[in-house]
C-alpha cells in the first residue's frame, strides 16, 4: 500500500495540472484530498509494519539489459521517513492555502514534488531513486522562482546548481560502483552485498556522501539553504527544511553509508588528528551546528534565523550518522523525523502567520508591533515550537540530540562537547528571535496603540490551526513517548549497519 | 499502602491534575481563577492523601515504573518517600495561597492561571521523579511558565529580569544534564535509587573513573552542584534573584521563593549528596564557606535594601542559606552514634526549614501584595508608617509572619533553623558560630521592618489604610494558624520525615 503514496501525489499533480484555471479552491480541497490520503497511507503502512523487518512492495523488471528494477520496499527508516513527509505535505498545503497566484501550477508543483520525495524514501534500486532524487528537483525550481520572495530567481536558480552538482557527484559515483560490482544489478540489496573493494569505497564514499550532504546542508556546501528557504513561499520552504534536506541525508544513509562502509575506515596515517573521513565529515557537521547557530544569532531577518537554524539542526544528523553505532545512527533518523516537523512549524509562523499580517519579516520592525498582544495565537505557537527546536526536553528534538550526543561521545567525547555548544547558542538565538519578534519590551506611544486598533490583523484561519496542531501535536507525541519511532527505527538500524559496518 | 490504593497511579494523576486544570483555565476567560482555585484545593488534598499513604520505615512509597525509552535506560519512573511527600503538601499549599492572592488579574487571566498550574505540574513531577529524564522534563517544564509570568505580569523592569531569570537557570541545567549523560554512559543507568545503591557501594566512582578517568567524578559532581546552585541559589549564583524576586507580581514571587526555590535544595538531598556524597564531603570546606557566605551576606544585603520585596528575596536566600549549611555540614563520614545523631538532626533541620520557610516566606509577600493594593503600588519601607492603628488586623497578622520568619520559638520558623544549629555546631563548630552573624542580622532587619511599617506617625497617603476585609481574613487564618500549629506540635512533620532521614543517611556514603 506505501507504494501508492507515490503513484497518488503523481497523479494528484497531473489532474490539477490539467484543472482548468479559475477554480482556486477546487485545487485547494484536491490537493488537501491527496496530501491527506498519503498521510493516511503512511499512517497505515507505518502502524501495519510495526515490528516487521525490510518487505519489498513493488519488483517489475525496468531496464533489463542493465538490471534496472522498479524495486521499491520499506524498512523502519522509510516508514518513519514517508510518515514525515506525509505530515509535511499536509501541513504544507494548509498552510499555502492563501495562494491565489496560478493556485492550480502551486499545488501541481507541488504535489510532484512531494511524489518525488515518497519515491526516494521507498526506492531501494539505486537507479531508481537517483531518478526520483532528480525529479524532486524540478518542482522546487519552479516553486521558488515563481511564487517565492526575496530574490528569487538567484535563489532559485543557486538551488538547482548547488543540487545538480550533488547530483553529478552521486551519478558518479553510483556508475563507478555499478560497473565495478560487475554483478549486473542496481538493487541497494545486491550491492552491498557485491563486496566492492576497500580501495574503491574509500574514493567512492567521500564522492557519494558529500554529493547528497550537499543537499542536507553540510557546511561548507550550506550556503543554498538560507537563501533557498526565505526566497521560497511558506509551504516550499516547510517542504525545503523538513523533507528535501532529508532527501540528503537519507541518501548519506542509505547510499554513501550503506553500499561503501569501508570507506570509513582510518587511513593508516593521521593528519593533525584526523585520520579518516569519518572524522572530516564529523568535523564538517559539528563546524555546521555551531557556525550555523552562530550565524542565526546575528541575523535581523526572522526568516533567516530559521534558514541557518536549519543548517544548525541538520548538523546533528550527519554527526549522528558518522557515529556509525546503534544509538547515533538511531539519533540521526529520529533528528530527521523531529526537524522536518519542528523546521516546518517555524516557517509556517515565521513565512505564513505572522509575515502574511505584518509584511515584514525583519526583527527590528517587529519588535515594535507587540505581537504577542496583537496575534496571541502566533506568540503562543512559536514559544512551543521554540522550545521544541531549543531540544527541550518533552519535545521530539530532545530524544534525537540526546542520543546523538550519546552516540558522539562513544566515539570521540570532544564532539559532544562542540556540539553541545552549539546547543547553549540554539537556545540563545531562539530566544533572542522570540523576544525581539513577540515579546519586546518597548511600551507603544498613545498614537501606535491607536493605530493598532484601527489596522487589526486578520482573523486566524482553521487551516493554519490545523496545520500548527497536526505538526505540534506530532512532536509532542514523540516527545513523551519516543518508543513510537524508536521501535521502528531502531531494527532497521540494526540490519542497516550489520549489513554493511563490521 | 492500603487495598484500595494499590493499582491506582495516584502520583501520575496527581501530576495530570493540574495539566487538566490549565487546559481548563486556558479556556474559561473569567472564571480562570474559579477553575484554578479548584483544581489547586483538588491537588492539596490529593497530596494529603499521599502524606497519609506512606511506608513507615521511610523508604519510597506509591511507586510507578515503566519503561520509556530502553535504549536510553529512561523509564517512567515515580514514588515519594518522607522528604519527596512534604514538599508535594509544601508545594500545593504555596500554589493554592498564590492563587488566592492573585485576585486582581485583569489582564489576560485565562493564560496566568494556566500557567501558574502547569507550574505546579511541573513542581508536582519534579518532586516525585526517580529518573533522572523524567526529573528533568519537569524540572524544565517549571521554567518556561515561571518566566513568561514574570515577563508578561511583571513590574517595570520585568523583560531583563526574566531573561536573567531564564538564562541563568538554563546554564545550571546544561551543567546538570551534560553531567548526568557522563554518569549513564559509564553506569547505563538513569534511575535514582539505582545510582544511589552504586554510590553507597562504590561502584559508581569506579565506574566513571573507568569511563573517564580519574578525576572525573568531582568534575561531575561540581556540574550537578551547579546546577542547583543557581535554583537555590548559592553565593555568588544568586544575583538573579532579587530582580526576579521584585520584578515579578507578588503572587508568582510566593511561587518562585514558596515552592521553586526548593527544588534546587531537594535535587541537593535527593542527586547531589546520594551521588555524589563522597566528593562533597571532599570539597565540604569550600562549600561550607560558600554556605556560610550565602547566610551572612544575604542577611547583610537585606539589611541594606530600601523595598520591602528586595528586602524578603535577601531574606530568602539568608533562609535557605541554613539549608545548604545543614547540608554540607552533615556530608562528613559520620565515626559514632553521637555524630550520626548530630547529622540526623541536622537533615532534620534542612528538610523541616525547607517547609517552613516556604510556608512563611510566601505568606509575607502575599503580605506585600496586600500593601502594595492598598497603597497604589507602595512597597518602599520608608513609605509606610503606623500601620498598626488604621490596620490592627494586617499589623497583627503580619507580625506573626515575620516573627515566624525571625525564628521566634512557638512559630514555625524556629524549628528547623533550631534543629540545624544543633547538628551543625557539632559536625562543623565554625561554620555554625559564623553563621550566627546571620541570625542576629535577620532579627535586626525584621524589626526594622516592624518598626517602621507598624509603628510611627502614619503618612498621608496610609490615611485611609483599610484593614483586612473578611474574605482576606478568612483566607490568611490557616496559613497564620499553620504557622502556630507547627510551631508548637512540629511533631506533625517530623514523624514522617524522620523514618525517612533515618533510612536515606543509612544509604548514603560520605
Amino acid at each position: 500500500m506505501l507504494a501508492w503514496t507515490i503513484y497518488l501525489s503523481f497523479a494528484g499533480a497531473l489532474l490539477l495540472a490539467l484543472l482548468p484555471k479559475g477554480l482556486p479552491a477546487l485545487a485547494r480541497w484536491l490537493a488537501l484530498g491527496v496530501a491527506v490520503a498519503g498521510l493516511a497511507l503512511g499512517v497505515q503502512g507505518f502502524i501495519v509494519g510495526m515490528g516487521q523487518p525490510r518487505v519489498v512492495l513493488v519488483d517489475l523488471p525496468w531496464v533489463p539489459s542493465m538490471g534496472i528494477h522498479f524495486l521499491l520496499a520499506a524498512d523502519g527508516i522509510s516508514r518513519v521517513l514517508v510518515l514525515l513527509t506525509g505530515l509535511a505535505a499536509v501541513a504544507g498545503v494548509l498552510f499555502s492555502w492563501n495562494i491565489e497566484l496560478r493556485t492550480n501550477e502551486f499545488f501541481a508543483f507541488f504535489l510532484a514534488l512531494i511524489g518525488g520525495v515518497y519515491g526516494v524514501f521507498l526506492s531501494f534500486d539505486l537507479f531508481l531513486l537517483f531518478v526520483f532524487y532528480e525529479i524532486a528537483i524540478v518542482p522546487k525550481y519552479f516553486l521558488i522562482a515563481i511564487w517565492g520572495s526575496t530574490r528569487r530567481e538567484y535563489a532559485a536558480m543557486k538551488l538547482a546548481l548547488y543540487s545538480f552538482v550533488g547530483s553529478a557527484m552521486v551519478l558518479i559515483g553510483l556508475l563507478a560502483a555499478y560497473t565495478t560490482a560487475g554483478s549486473h544489478s542496481t538493487s541497494l540489496i545486491d550491492l552491498a552485498h557485491a563486496g566492492l573493494p576497500a580501495s574503491f569505497q574509500m574514493w567512492c564514499f567521500p564522492l557519494v556522501f558529500t554529493g547528497f550532504a550537499i543537499l542536507a546542508g553540510m557546511w561548507p556546501f550550506h550556503t543554498w539553504a538560507p537563501t533557498g528557504h526565505v526566497a521560497a513561499p511558506t509551504a516550499a520552504s516547510m517542504l525545503l527544511a523538513g523533507v528535501v534536506m532529508k532527501l540528503g541525508a537519507y541518501g548519506c544513509l542509505r547510499v554513501a553509508i550503506g553500499l561503501f562502509p569501508r570507506g570509513l575506515d582510518p587511513w593508516g596515517f593521521t593528519l593533525i588528528g584526523i585520520g579518516s573521513w569519518r572524522d572530516i565529515f564529523a568535523l564538517l557537521a559539528i563546524i555546521g551546528i555551531v557556525y550555523g547557530a552562530l550565524v542565526a544569532l546575528a541575523q535581523t531577518d526572522f526568516k533567516f534565523v530559521i534558514g541557518y537554524s536549519s543548517v544548525s539542526h541538520m548538523g546533528f544528523v550527519l554527526l549522528g550518522l558518522v557515529t556509525l553505532n546503534q544509538i547515533g545512527v538511531t539519533g540521526a533518523v529520529m533528528q530527521m523525523f523531529s526537524h522536518g516537523i519542528i523546521a516546518g512549524l517555524l516557517f509556517a509562523i515565521v513565512g505564513r502567520i505572522v509575515y502574511e499580517r505584518t509584511h515584514t519579516r525583519q526583527l527590528a520592525e517587529l519588535e515594535t508591533m507587540h505581537l504577542s498582544k496583537r496575534l496571541p495565537f502566533a506568540a503562543g505557537a512559536f514559544v512551543i515550537a521554540g522550545a521544541a527546536s531549543m531540544g527541550m526536553p518533552g519535545f521530539s528534538g530532545f530524544w534525537a540530540e540526546v542520543q546523538v550526543l550519546v552516540g558522539a561521545w562513544m566515539v570521540r567525547p570532544w564532539w559532544v562537547v562542540a556540539a553541545g555548544v552549539g546547543i547553549v547558542v540554539g537556545v540563545a538565538y531562539t530566544w533572542r528571535a522570540m523576544q525581539k519578534a513577540f515579546f519586546s519590551d518597548a511600551l507603544p506611544s498613545a498614537h501606535v496603540l491607536e493605530e493598532e486598533h484601527g489596522h487589526k490583523f486578520a482573523a486566524i484561519t482553521w487551516p493554519e490551526v490545523t496545520g500548527v496542531s497536526l505538526l505540534m501535536g506530532a512532536s509532542l507525541l514523540v516527545g513523551v513517548w519516543p518508543r513510537v519511532l524508536l521501535d521502528a527505527i531502531e531494527p532497521a538500524v540494526k540490519t542497516l549497519l550489520a549489513g554493511g559496518v563490521q | 499502602m492500603n487495598e484500595f490504593t494499590t493499582g491506582i497511579p495516584i502520583l501520575t494523576l496527581l501530576t495530570v491534575l493540574p495539566l487538566l486544570g490549565a487546559a481548563l483555565a486556558l479556556v474559561a476567560g473569567k472564571h480562570a481563577r474559579g477553575v484554578a482555585l479548584v483544581t489547586t484545593l483538588a491537588a492539596l488534598v490529593l497530596t494529603l492523601f499521599v502524606w497519609t499513604q506512606l511506608p513507615a520505615d521511610g523508604r519510597m512509597g506509591l511507586v510507578e515504573q515503566h519503561v520509556w525509552a530502553k535504549s536510553l535506560g529512561i523509564n517512567y519512573y515515580l514514588g515519594v518517600d518522607g522528604l519527596g511527600a512534604l514538599m508535594l503538601v509544601l508545594s500545593a499549599l504555596v500554589v493554592l495561597m498564590s492563587v488566592d492572592a492573585a485576585h486582581r488579574v485583569h489582564h489576560q487571566p485565562g493564560l496566568y492561571f494556566a500557567l501558574v498550574l502547569v507550574l505546579e505540574a511541573g513542581l508536582f513531577g519534579s518532586f516525585t521523579a526517580l529518573n533522572f529524564y523524567h526529573w528533568f522534563l519537569f524540572w524544565e517544564l517549571s521554567l518556561l511558565p515561571a518566566f513568561f509570568l514574570i515577563k508578561l505580569w511583571g513590574g517595570a523592569r520585568r523583560g531583563p529580569a526574566a531573561t536573567q531569570f531564564f538564562v541563568y537557570t538554563m546554564a545550571g541545567s546544561v551543567a546538570l544534564l551534560v553531567a548526568f549523560l557522563a554518569v549513564y554512559l559509564s553506569t547505563g543507568s538513569m534511575d535514582f535509587p539505582h545510582l544511589t545503591l552504586l554510590a553507597s557501594t562504590g561502584e559508581l566512582e569506579q565506574a566513571i573513573t573507568a569511563h573517564l578517568g580519574p578525576a572525573a567524578i568531582l568534575w561531575l559532581a561540581i556540574g550537578v552542584l551547579a546546577g542547583f546552585a543557581v535554583k537555590v541559589p548559592i553565593f555568588p549564583f544568586h544575583t538573579w534573584l532579587p530582580a526576579a524576586y521584585a520584578e515579578a507580581p507578588s503572587p508568582v514571587t510566593m511561587l518562585l521563593t514558596g515552592a521553586m526555590s526548593k527544588m534546587g535544595v531537594y535535587g541537593l538531598l535527593r542527586i547531589a549528596l546520594p551521588l555524589f556524597g563522597a566528593q562533597i564531603a571532599q570539597i565540604r570546606t569550600p562549600l561550607l564557606v560558600l554556605a556560610v557566605a550565602t547566610v551572612v551576606m544575604g542577611a547583610w544585603a537585606a539589611a541594606a535594601q530600601k523595598d520591602l520585596k528586595r528586602v524578603l528575596a535577601y531574606s530568602s536566600v539568608n533562609h535557605l542559606g541554613y539549608c545548604l549549611l545543614g547540608i554540607f555540614a552533615l556530608a562528613v563520614p559520620a565515626v559514632g552514634v553521637a555524630a550520626q545523631t548530630n547529622q540526623a538532626m541536622a537533615l532534620n533541620g534542612v528538610i523541616l526549614q525547607m517547609f517552613n520557610h516556604g510556608l512563611t516566606a510566601a505568606a509575607l509577600f502575599w503580605f506585600v501584595a496586600m500593601l502594595q493594593e492598598r497603597t497604589g503600588g507602595h512597597r518602599g519601607i520608608d513609605q509606610f508608617g503606623g500601620l498598626r492603628k488604621p490596620a490592627p488586623v494586617l499589623a497583627g497578622l503580619m507580625g506573626i509572619a515575620l516573627f515566624s520568619s525571625l525564628g521566634l520559638p512557638g512559630l514555625n520558623g524556629f524549628v528547623g533553623e533550631f534543629l540545624i544549629f544543633c547538628g551543625v555546631f557539632s559536625l562543623a563548630w565554625v561554620a555554625a558560630t559564623v553563621s550566627i552573624l546571620g541570625l542576629l542580622v535577620t532579627a535586626a532587619v525584621i524589626l526594622t521592618v516592624i518598626q517602621k511599617v507598624f509603628t510611627g506617625p502614619v503618612p498621608e497617603h496610609c490615611a485611609g489604610f483599610p484593614d483586612l476585609h473578611h474574605g482576606e481574613r478568612m483566607a490568611l487564618a490557616p496559613v497564620i494558624g499553620l504557622m502556630i500549629l507547627f510551631g508548637v506540635l512540629p511533631q506533625l512533620i517530623v514523624e514522617n520525615v524522620n523514618s525517612t532521614v533515618v533510612y536515606l543517611l543509612a544509604h548514603w556514603r560520605f
